[in-house]
């Protein structure tokens, strides 16, 4: 499985994700660099974590405007597997790509600790290896992760089975006390209607390996080269 | 130009002398540029004019060091052609100005220092001193601070994986903001900052030249009083996404092989850069200064020279690659302009529009500053403050009330509110995280990891800083050895009040000796470091803070070690023995306001003995834990393996022989070279006998049980419980002091 990893101006999870996908996983992993206007022979693209223009104005609003977005909008609309963590994430949304904002945290402090997510929905093609309602533990790393929509979207997101993490205690309780940005529902990653792209605010490239005190976000990746593997190559593009 | 006045020399913070060394050097009477230019590198941050003679005295070298002092950071061998390369260094009166610049600037210098290196930065740590958190000033300036180190870090995607806090209010109109980083590099593609080959193109790299900062480097070297607020706008202003770019575009350039030299513009910007870079190959440069990217059309040649605007690169390119350099920094969306050459004849030329408006000899500007050998003497309450009658101090009545003021104290709290805001995990290397003895990252493609820690009692080192600064020497080690790493080098970063008053000169003389002393036992060689004099207001100084960073490594990194307790059942022991050290204790700061007496007494023989055993335990995989006995003393100790650990707390009943001791030296106390570990109980005789062939000190002295921590002091007639509290409580304490008392601001 061939997987692009984007790099914005001020990605700084792109080699933390090359890592896990080369040298952790044994996948081929391709750096896009953001001006690059084809994803061509990619089975799946990931949209790092960082600070993609310094996070200047707002979180993903710059980087929505890289040549590259063209490309991951084809590319998702094609029916490829695009996953945004973080960084990446509040960029889809800037995109349009997922429904909602990303509201600073409640705490209006960066955050970065471990967190507990639920399983909602294993699925779909991020979550195929786990269990519904398994619980992973995976750290967070963000100012801006405070998740926000409105109501008919929020209904909507739940209906469709669009809410696919939500933070939850180690026990996989959903509270109040368990979410730790104040994101509406506890959301913790979306998919878009179709399904095949996914936004994440936990990093589970930091957690792929059992030394990093935890392997759980593995699991996520596994379900992503599963998936590609069993549909032949999104890459045509 | 106007002319040169005695005024506008005062202005410049150069004496009379220093003045006419100046014009000897010339031949002449130097213009504005040229006496800005002089200010700024004969100034103390940057001249090191009265410190050099000590610093001469540590030991620097090693079979492991690849570069010592004298670069822009220092480089140890890790082995597997590889080496880390670190420094720690100063931002303390910029942050007490302006808080969150200051320390942001601070975190983006210090990186800087790293990859021009060639080294990508792996792990930030810092060192930070506030006055007490009951004045909300001293909150205003933590809360600064801390959100200024995280703003630049995260950004940067460079974790910050430890560092500690001390609370004084000796600190509070002198905050210190202390920032350590560790880069990985090729040892055989080391860069250092040399402007070699005559003809080589110069070439500006980063961000535009702004009027900010300009003389941050002479504010650096005053001291302050209740106008310094006033000096704001010599505080630069950060801007970590470009930094980032410029890290990225860097090490492109590195890995191109397309450069000769490169140094960051720093503390005294273009004219440091350039005039150390020609210095150190014997050579000179030419600079037109028309060219140099801008904020400002109309700024002078003076301003240029001497503004410190961030992230901003110098380089000396291989002839003929002028356009791949270039191209590479346009990738990466930065300024970039070819500015001078490399020339032949040892001058630093500065040209503006056509117009020579500098020129000076480079070595003359950069090596050749004031030298001086300040005269120092131990201050007159010296002994007033050693001398301490214990007898007036009652023995404690209630240990569990002193053990929790001290675990809520902030100095000893647990700093989970700071490092929570620092991204400490990035980069997927951390494998310790803030909160254990020392912080672990691994080295991709090795086995290996490479244990940090930054470390200063700075009240020991104001009771006895030759003692003090062994100390310190002696618990960064401690920590380091604690986390199973083999201490391997150590970079210092010495923040003291003004040089110019012997008494302080006398703390500082005796610090270089005691850290001299320590390093050379351990042989652990001082590979970079940062002098920072004048932290004084008011005419108060702040407590000698020679602040140390230390790296270890550990070979095989399964064999890490944490501080925190593993399983119910599990033996505790204590390596090392307890003596009556209670004088500069934390015990005696928080329970009966003294801050006084002797530092606890070191053994640099035990210590050592303490550091084989431990690390030949970890080694062989008997341990399951293992913490420095340190601020609190035993007590806080043992509490802190019941409740740091990330997953679970423990419980432990705890039994000490008092002896002829106080009750609360045996509690509280803070002996040297003891160290509080744990292990099954299959391992118990194999512990115990290691420790005694290796001559250290062995006691079973508990064992991990239940959810309370119990602690019984006993002597030959009877045994009392003297600590019986549940860990979950001891735990809320602890854990959300700081939190509790920021969140009230």
């Amino acid at each position: 499985m061939n997987i692009g990893v984007v790099v914005f101006p001020g990605s700084n999870c792109d080699h933390d994700c090359q890592h896990v996908f080369r040298d952790v996983l044994g996948q081929d992993v391709t750096m896009v660099w953001h001006k690059e206007s084809s994803l061509a022979g990619l089975d799946a693209v990931i949209l790092p974590g960082g600070f993609s223009y310094g996070d200047y104005l707002r979180t993903g609003a710059i980087a929505r405007f890289s040549p590259v977005m063209q490309a991951v909008k084809r590319f998702a609309a094609d029916g490829g597997l695009v996953l945004g963590i973080c960084n990446g994430f509040q960029i889809l949304l800037e995109a349009g790509l997922l429904p909602g904002a990303m509201l600073r945290n409640k705490s209006l402090h960066f955050i970065c600790r471990e967190t507990y997510v639920r399983v909602e929905h294993a699925s779909t093609p991020f979550t195929n290896t786990c269990k519904p309602g398994q619980v992973l533990k995976i750290p967070i790393a963000h100012a801006d992760g405070n998740y926000y929509t409105d109501p008919v979207t929020l209904a909507s997101l739940q209906a469709n089975a669009q809410v696919v993490f939500r933070y939850c205690t180690a026990d996989g309780v959903v509270t109040p006390e368990s979410c730790p940005n104040g994101a509406l529902d506890n959301i913790a990653g979306i998919r878009n209607a179709a399904g095949n792209v996914l936004g994440l605010m936990p990093h589970p490239e930091r957690c792929a390996e059992t030394m990093m005190g935890s392997d759980d976000g593995r699991a996520i990746f596994l379900s992503m080269i599963m998936s590609c593997e069993r549909k032949p190559s999104a890459g045509v593009h | 130009m106007p002319p040169i006045t005695k005024d506008l020399i005062a202005q410049h913070n150069l004496t009379g002398e220093e003045y006419q060394k100046i014009i000897d050097i010339l031949g002449r009477e130097p213009n504005l540029t040229e006496l800005g230019m002089f200010s700024v590198m004969w100034s103390e941050h940057c001249s090191y004019k009265s410190s050099s003679v000590h610093l001469k005295k540590l030991p620097t070298t090693g079979p492991r060091v690849v570069q010592g002092p004298g670069e822009n950071a220092g480089a140890i061998d890790i082995g597997d052609g590889l080496c880390v390369v670190f420094k720690m260094e100063s931002h303390n009166h910029p942050s007490f100005i302006e808080p969150y610049q200051g320390a942001a600037t601070g975190v983006g210098g210090i990186l800087r220092d790293i990859f021009t290196m060639g080294a990508r930065p792996i792990a930030l740590l810092d060192s930070l001193r506030f006055g007490e958190l009951h004045s909300a000033k001293n909150r205003h300036l933590m809360k600064g601070v801390v959100s200024g180190i995280a703003g630049y870090g995260n950004c940067m995607g460079v974790p910050t994986v430890g560092g500690e806090i001390v609370f004084s209010d000796i600190y509070a109109l002198n905050p210190l903001v202390n920032v350590f980083c560790l880069g990985v590099a090729h040892t055989d593609k080391i860069f250092r900052g040399t402007a070699a080959g005559v003809g080589n193109p110069v070439i500006y790299c980063g961000s535009k030249t702004g009027r900010d900062g300009i003389h941050g480097a002479t504010m650096a070297s005053d001291s302050f009083d209740d106008k310094s607020e006033q000096k704001r706008p010599t505080v630069q202003v950060g801007d970590p996404f470009t930094e980032k770019l410029l890290l990225e575009a860097c090490l492109e350039l590195m890995e191109r092989d397309l450069l000769v030299g490169i140094q960051d513009m720093g503390a005294a910007g273009l004219t440091s850069s350039s005039c150390e870079m020609a210095s150190r190959a014997g050579n000179g440069i030419e600079l037109d200064l028309t060219v140099v990217p801008r904020r400002e059309p109309e700024m002078t040649p003076y301003e240029i020279m001497l503004s410190e605007s961030q992230e901003r690169m110098l380089m000396v390119a291989k002839a003929g690659m002028e356009d791949e350099c270039l191209a590479i920094c346009r990738k990466w969306d930065l300024d970039v302009a070819v500015v001078g050459r490399v020339t032949g004849d040892g001058m630093l030329r500065v040209s503006d529009q056509g117009k020579i408006v500098a020129e000076i000899p480079a070595k003359a500007l950069a090596d050749d500053g004031p030298r001086y050998e300040r005269p120092y003497q131990p201050p007159s309450y010296q002994d007033m403050l050693t001398n301490l009658n214990y007898d007036v101090i009652p023995d404690v009545k209630d240990a569990n009330a002193a053990l929790l003021a001290l675990l809520e104290s902030p100095t000893i709290a647990s700093k989970r509110w700071v490092y929570e805001q620092y991204d400490h995990m990035v980069r997927t290397n951390t494998m310790v995280r803030p909160g254990s003895d020392a912080a672990v990252v691994r080295i991709k493609g090795t086995n290996k990891a490479v244990a940090m820690t930054v470390d200063c009692n700075s009240r020991y080192c104001l009771l006895h800083p030759y003692e003090g600064a062994r100390l310190a020497v002696a618990e960064a080690a401690r920590n380091l050895v604690c986390s199973g790493a083999v201490p391997i080098g150590l970079t210092d970063c010495l923040n003291f009040g003004n040089p110019e008053r012997p008494d302080i000169m006398w703390q500082f003389v005796m610090a270089i000796e005691g850290m001299k002393d320590a390093c050379e036992h351990f042989q652990i060689p001082i590979v970079s470091g940062n002098v920072s004099f004048y932290n004084e207001t008011n005419g108060l100084s702040i407590y000698p803070t020679p602040m140390l960073g230390m790296v270890g490594l550990i070979e095989n990194s399964e064999r890490t070690m944490t501080q925190w307790f593993k399983a119910e059942g599990d033996d505790v022991f204590l390596l090392g023995s307890s003596r009556e050290d209670l004088g500069g204790t934390e015990y005696l700061k928080v329970v009966h306001a003294r801050e006084q007496g002797s530092p606890p007494y070191l053994s640099l023989e035990k210590e050592k003995a303490l550091h084989e055993c431990v690390l030949s335990l970890i080694h062989d995989g008997l341990l399951q834990s293992a913490h420095d006995c340190s601020e609190g003393g035993l007590a806080a100790t043992l509490a802190e393996c019941c409740m740091s650990g990330t997953e679970h707390t423990f419980g432990a009943v705890i039994r000490l022989t008092r002896g002829r001791l106080r009750k609360d030296a045996v509690l509280f106390g803070e002996s040297q070279s003891r160290v509080v570990i744990s292990a099954t109980p299959v391992h118990r005789q194999a512990i115990l006998d290691r420790a005694t062939r290796y001559g250290v000190p062995v006691e079973v002295i508990g064992a991990i049980s239940g959810t309370r921590l119990v602690m019984y002091v006993g002597d030959e007639q009877s045994t009392e419980k003297v600590i019986d509290q549940p860990v979950a409580m001891l735990h809320d304490r602890w854990a959300l002091s700081l939190e509790r008392t920021l969140s009230g601001a």
